[in-house]
Protein backbone atom coordinates (compact mmCIF):
# COMPACT_ATOMS: atom_id res chain seq x y z
CA UNK A 1 0.00 0.00 0.00
CA UNK A 2 1.25 3.85 -1.07
CA UNK A 3 1.75 6.37 1.16
CA UNK A 4 -1.08 8.48 -0.69
CA UNK A 5 -3.69 5.61 -0.92
CA UNK A 6 -2.78 5.21 3.13
CA UNK A 7 -3.83 9.27 3.26
CA UNK A 8 -6.95 8.94 1.21
CA UNK A 9 -7.77 5.93 3.50
CA UNK A 10 -7.57 7.68 6.00
CA UNK A 11 -9.11 10.92 4.73
CA UNK A 12 -11.80 8.19 3.39
CA UNK A 13 -12.54 6.95 7.31
CA UNK A 14 -12.58 10.70 8.54
CA UNK A 15 -15.16 11.32 6.08
CA UNK A 16 -17.55 8.31 6.95
CA UNK A 17 -17.20 9.15 10.71
CA UNK A 18 -18.33 12.83 10.34
CA UNK A 19 -20.95 11.25 7.96
CA UNK A 20 -22.07 9.04 10.69
CA UNK A 21 -21.97 11.58 13.17
CA UNK A 22 -24.25 13.90 11.16
CA UNK A 23 -27.19 10.88 10.60
CA UNK A 24 -27.26 9.80 13.90
CA UNK A 25 -26.51 12.27 16.62
CA UNK A 26 -29.64 14.08 17.77
CA UNK A 27 -28.00 17.75 18.89
CA UNK A 28 -27.66 20.05 15.97
CA UNK A 29 -23.97 21.22 17.07
CA UNK A 30 -22.84 17.97 16.96
CA UNK A 31 -24.52 17.25 13.28
CA UNK A 32 -22.63 21.26 12.46
CA UNK A 33 -19.57 19.61 13.70
CA UNK A 34 -19.75 16.22 11.73
CA UNK A 35 -20.09 18.26 8.67
CA UNK A 36 -17.15 20.32 9.71
CA UNK A 37 -15.31 16.70 9.57
CA UNK A 38 -16.63 15.83 6.17
CA UNK A 39 -15.16 18.96 5.25
CA UNK A 40 -11.95 18.20 6.48
CA UNK A 41 -11.66 15.05 5.04
CA UNK A 42 -11.91 16.68 1.51
CA UNK A 43 -9.08 19.42 2.54
CA UNK A 44 -6.43 16.56 3.67
CA UNK A 45 -7.54 14.77 0.29
CA UNK A 46 -6.54 18.19 -1.36
CA UNK A 47 -3.01 18.49 0.62
CA UNK A 48 -2.01 14.56 0.35
CA UNK A 49 -3.15 14.89 -3.81
CA UNK A 50 -1.52 18.31 -4.28
CA UNK A 51 1.82 16.51 -2.43
CA UNK A 52 2.06 13.73 -4.13
CA UNK A 53 1.06 15.45 -7.88
CA UNK A 54 3.09 16.19 -10.88
CA UNK A 55 3.98 19.76 -9.78
CA UNK A 56 3.71 20.52 -6.18
CA UNK A 57 5.32 23.83 -6.73
CA UNK A 58 2.10 25.84 -8.61
CA UNK A 59 0.50 25.75 -4.91
CA UNK A 60 -2.86 24.98 -6.33
CA UNK A 61 -4.11 22.24 -3.69
CA UNK A 62 -2.75 24.88 -0.98
CA UNK A 63 -5.03 27.48 -2.72
CA UNK A 64 -7.74 25.17 -2.67
CA UNK A 65 -7.47 24.08 1.13
CA UNK A 66 -7.51 27.85 2.44
CA UNK A 67 -9.72 29.19 0.52
CA UNK A 68 -12.09 25.79 1.28
CA UNK A 69 -10.90 26.74 5.18
CA UNK A 70 -12.46 30.03 4.70
CA UNK A 71 -16.11 28.97 3.38
CA UNK A 72 -15.77 26.28 6.21
CA UNK A 73 -15.61 29.02 8.77
CA UNK A 74 -18.13 31.39 7.26
CA UNK A 75 -20.66 28.39 7.13
CA UNK A 76 -19.81 27.42 10.80
CA UNK A 77 -20.59 30.87 11.68
CA UNK A 78 -24.11 30.94 9.94
CA UNK A 79 -24.61 27.59 10.91
CA UNK A 80 -24.55 28.67 14.82
CA UNK A 81 -26.09 31.40 14.23
CA UNK A 82 -29.50 29.69 12.62
CA UNK A 83 -29.04 26.98 15.98
CA UNK A 84 -29.11 29.58 18.24
CA UNK A 85 -32.17 31.25 16.45
CA UNK A 86 -33.78 27.78 16.52
CA UNK A 87 -33.31 27.06 19.98
CA UNK A 88 -34.75 30.64 20.69
CA UNK A 89 -37.82 29.64 18.85
CA UNK A 90 -38.28 25.99 19.71
CA UNK A 91 -36.53 25.44 22.95
CA UNK A 92 -34.58 22.63 21.95
CA UNK A 93 -31.67 22.27 19.93
CA UNK A 94 -32.92 18.21 19.67
CA UNK A 95 -33.47 17.60 16.02
CA UNK A 96 -36.16 14.34 16.48
CA UNK A 97 -38.77 17.41 18.24
CA UNK A 98 -37.84 20.05 15.54
CA UNK A 99 -40.30 18.30 13.01
CA UNK A 100 -41.97 21.34 11.91
CA UNK A 101 -40.93 24.29 10.04
CA UNK A 102 -43.88 26.99 11.13
CA UNK A 103 -43.65 26.11 14.21
CA UNK B 1 3.72 4.28 5.20
CA UNK B 2 6.16 5.56 8.95
CA UNK B 3 5.90 5.24 12.28
CA UNK B 4 4.56 9.21 12.82
CA UNK B 5 1.73 8.84 10.35
CA UNK B 6 0.68 5.63 11.90
CA UNK B 7 0.67 7.65 15.23
CA UNK B 8 -1.30 10.71 13.66
CA UNK B 9 -3.78 8.93 11.81
CA UNK B 10 -4.77 6.73 15.40
CA UNK B 11 -4.72 9.92 17.20
CA UNK B 12 -6.93 11.72 14.47
CA UNK B 13 -9.52 8.88 14.06
CA UNK B 14 -9.75 8.28 17.86
CA UNK B 15 -10.71 12.45 18.71
CA UNK B 16 -13.00 12.70 15.80
CA UNK B 17 -14.75 8.98 16.81
CA UNK B 18 -14.80 10.55 20.45
CA UNK B 19 -16.16 13.86 18.98
CA UNK B 20 -19.18 11.89 17.38
CA UNK B 21 -19.53 8.85 19.53
CA UNK B 22 -19.46 10.17 23.36
CA UNK B 23 -22.83 11.63 25.29
CA UNK B 24 -21.81 14.90 26.54
CA UNK B 25 -21.30 17.49 23.95
CA UNK B 26 -18.81 19.37 25.47
CA UNK B 27 -16.62 16.74 25.73
CA UNK B 28 -17.58 15.90 22.14
CA UNK B 29 -16.10 19.42 21.16
CA UNK B 30 -12.92 18.52 23.06
CA UNK B 31 -12.09 15.32 21.75
CA UNK B 32 -12.92 17.10 18.21
CA UNK B 33 -10.04 19.92 19.03
CA UNK B 34 -7.74 16.25 18.84
CA UNK B 35 -9.00 15.42 15.94
CA UNK B 36 -8.38 18.39 14.58
CA UNK B 37 -5.08 19.24 15.63
CA UNK B 38 -4.03 15.60 14.39
CA UNK B 39 -5.10 16.47 10.80
CA UNK B 40 -2.99 19.66 11.06
CA UNK B 41 -0.16 17.63 12.24
CA UNK B 42 -0.73 15.52 8.52
CA UNK B 43 -0.62 18.69 7.03
CA UNK B 44 2.76 19.65 8.32
CA UNK B 45 3.72 15.71 8.06
CA UNK B 46 2.64 16.55 4.24
CA UNK B 47 5.01 19.71 3.68
CA UNK B 48 2.06 21.85 4.11
CA UNK B 49 3.26 24.00 6.92
CA UNK B 50 1.06 27.12 6.46
CA UNK B 51 -2.15 25.25 6.18
CA UNK B 52 -1.15 23.25 9.25
CA UNK B 53 -1.01 26.21 11.15
CA UNK B 54 -4.48 27.85 9.37
CA UNK B 55 -5.45 24.80 10.19
CA UNK B 56 -4.77 25.28 14.30
CA UNK B 57 -5.78 28.63 13.82
CA UNK B 58 -8.99 28.34 12.00
CA UNK B 59 -10.54 25.15 13.75
CA UNK B 60 -8.81 24.60 17.12
CA UNK B 61 -8.82 28.02 17.82
CA UNK B 62 -11.86 29.53 15.87
CA UNK B 63 -14.46 26.57 15.29
CA UNK B 64 -14.38 24.54 18.36
CA UNK B 65 -14.86 28.16 20.76
CA UNK B 66 -17.64 28.86 18.82
CA UNK B 67 -19.01 25.24 19.05
CA UNK B 68 -18.44 25.18 23.07
CA UNK B 69 -19.97 28.54 23.20
CA UNK B 70 -23.10 27.43 21.17
CA UNK B 71 -23.33 24.36 23.14
CA UNK B 72 -23.17 26.57 26.59
CA UNK B 73 -26.35 28.70 25.17
CA UNK B 74 -28.31 26.33 23.94
CA UNK B 75 -27.77 24.02 27.56
CA UNK B 76 -31.27 23.52 28.68
CA UNK B 77 -31.65 21.65 31.85
CA UNK B 78 -34.03 18.72 30.02
CA UNK B 79 -31.47 18.15 27.35
CA UNK B 80 -29.27 15.80 29.82
CA UNK B 81 -31.65 13.56 29.92
CA UNK B 82 -32.50 12.91 26.21
CA UNK B 83 -30.80 9.99 24.54
CA UNK B 84 -27.74 11.27 22.47
CA UNK B 85 -28.20 9.26 19.24
CA UNK B 86 -31.29 9.55 16.54
CA UNK B 87 -33.98 6.78 16.69
CA UNK B 88 -32.60 6.44 12.73
CA UNK B 89 -29.14 5.78 14.10
CA UNK B 90 -29.22 2.34 12.43
CA UNK B 91 -29.34 3.34 8.95
CA UNK B 92 -27.67 5.80 9.75
CA UNK B 93 -24.26 3.79 10.85
CA UNK B 94 -24.87 1.75 7.73
CA UNK B 95 -25.38 4.42 5.24
CA UNK B 96 -21.82 5.70 6.37
CA UNK B 97 -20.47 1.88 6.42
CA UNK B 98 -21.11 1.65 3.21
CA UNK B 99 -19.94 4.60 2.03
CA UNK B 100 -16.85 4.25 3.44
CA UNK B 101 -16.66 0.90 2.03
CA UNK B 102 -17.13 1.85 -1.55
CA UNK B 103 -14.53 4.75 -1.18
CA UNK B 104 -11.75 2.28 -0.06
CA UNK B 105 -12.70 0.22 -2.72
CA UNK B 106 -12.69 2.73 -5.07
CA UNK B 107 -8.77 4.15 -3.43
CA UNK B 108 -7.71 -0.05 -3.12
CA UNK B 109 -9.00 -0.10 -6.87
CA UNK B 110 -7.42 3.09 -8.43
CA UNK B 111 -3.98 3.37 -10.11
CA UNK B 112 -3.95 7.12 -9.58
CA UNK B 113 -3.49 6.79 -6.19
CA UNK B 114 -0.25 4.17 -6.52
CA UNK B 115 1.89 7.33 -6.90
CA UNK B 116 5.69 7.39 -5.44
CA UNK B 117 6.32 10.64 -2.99
CA UNK B 118 7.69 13.30 -5.62
CA UNK B 119 10.86 15.23 -3.72
CA UNK B 120 10.15 17.22 -1.26
CA UNK B 121 9.11 21.51 -2.83
CA UNK B 122 10.07 24.11 -1.20
CA UNK B 123 7.37 26.37 -0.63
CA UNK B 124 7.97 29.08 1.70
CA UNK B 125 4.79 31.57 3.14
CA UNK B 126 6.45 34.48 0.95
CA UNK B 127 5.34 32.44 -2.52
CA UNK B 128 1.62 31.88 -1.08
CA UNK B 129 1.07 35.53 -0.49
CA UNK B 130 2.60 36.46 -3.76
CA UNK B 131 0.40 33.49 -5.15
CA UNK B 132 -2.96 35.27 -3.28
CA UNK B 133 -1.83 38.54 -4.73
CA UNK B 134 -0.97 38.10 -8.18
CA UNK B 135 -2.63 35.13 -9.51
CA UNK B 136 -5.81 34.26 -7.27
CA UNK B 137 -6.35 38.53 -5.73
CA UNK B 138 -9.81 37.89 -7.19
CA UNK B 139 -10.66 34.84 -4.98
CA UNK B 140 -9.39 36.16 -2.39
CA UNK B 141 -11.35 39.59 -2.48
CA UNK B 142 -14.43 37.76 -3.09
CA UNK B 143 -13.54 35.39 0.15
CA UNK B 144 -13.32 38.78 2.09
CA UNK B 145 -16.70 39.94 0.69
CA UNK B 146 -18.01 36.04 1.74
CA UNK B 147 -16.51 36.76 4.98
CA UNK B 148 -17.87 40.26 6.04
CA UNK B 149 -21.15 38.77 4.54
CA UNK B 150 -21.47 35.62 6.70
CA UNK B 151 -19.84 38.20 9.70
CA UNK B 152 -23.31 40.35 9.59
CA UNK B 153 -25.63 37.46 8.33
CA UNK B 154 -24.47 35.36 11.51
CA UNK B 155 -25.30 38.56 13.69
CA UNK B 156 -28.89 38.84 12.07
CA UNK B 157 -30.02 35.70 12.55
CA UNK B 158 -28.37 35.38 15.42
CA UNK B 159 -29.80 38.45 17.12
CA UNK B 160 -32.70 38.35 19.38
CA UNK B 161 -36.21 39.97 17.55
CA UNK B 162 -37.89 41.04 20.75
CA UNK B 163 -35.67 43.47 21.61
CA UNK B 164 -36.20 45.87 18.77
CA UNK B 165 -40.42 45.10 19.50
CA UNK B 166 -39.43 46.92 23.22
Amino acid sequence: MSSLQSYLLLSALLFSIGLAGALTRRNAILVLIGIELMLNAANLNFIAFWRYGPTPSKLTGIMFVIFSISVAAAEAAVGLGIILAAYRHSKTTDLDQMNSLKG
Amino acid sequence: MTVIFLILAVLTVAGTAAAMGMRNAVHCVLALTLGFAGVAALYLQLDAQFVGFTQIMVYVGAVAILAVFAIMMTHSPTSVQLPAYSTHWLAGGFVAAAVFAVLAWAIRASAASAQPLPPQPDIDVQQIGDALMHRYVLPLEIMGLLLTAALIGAVVIAMDRKEEIK
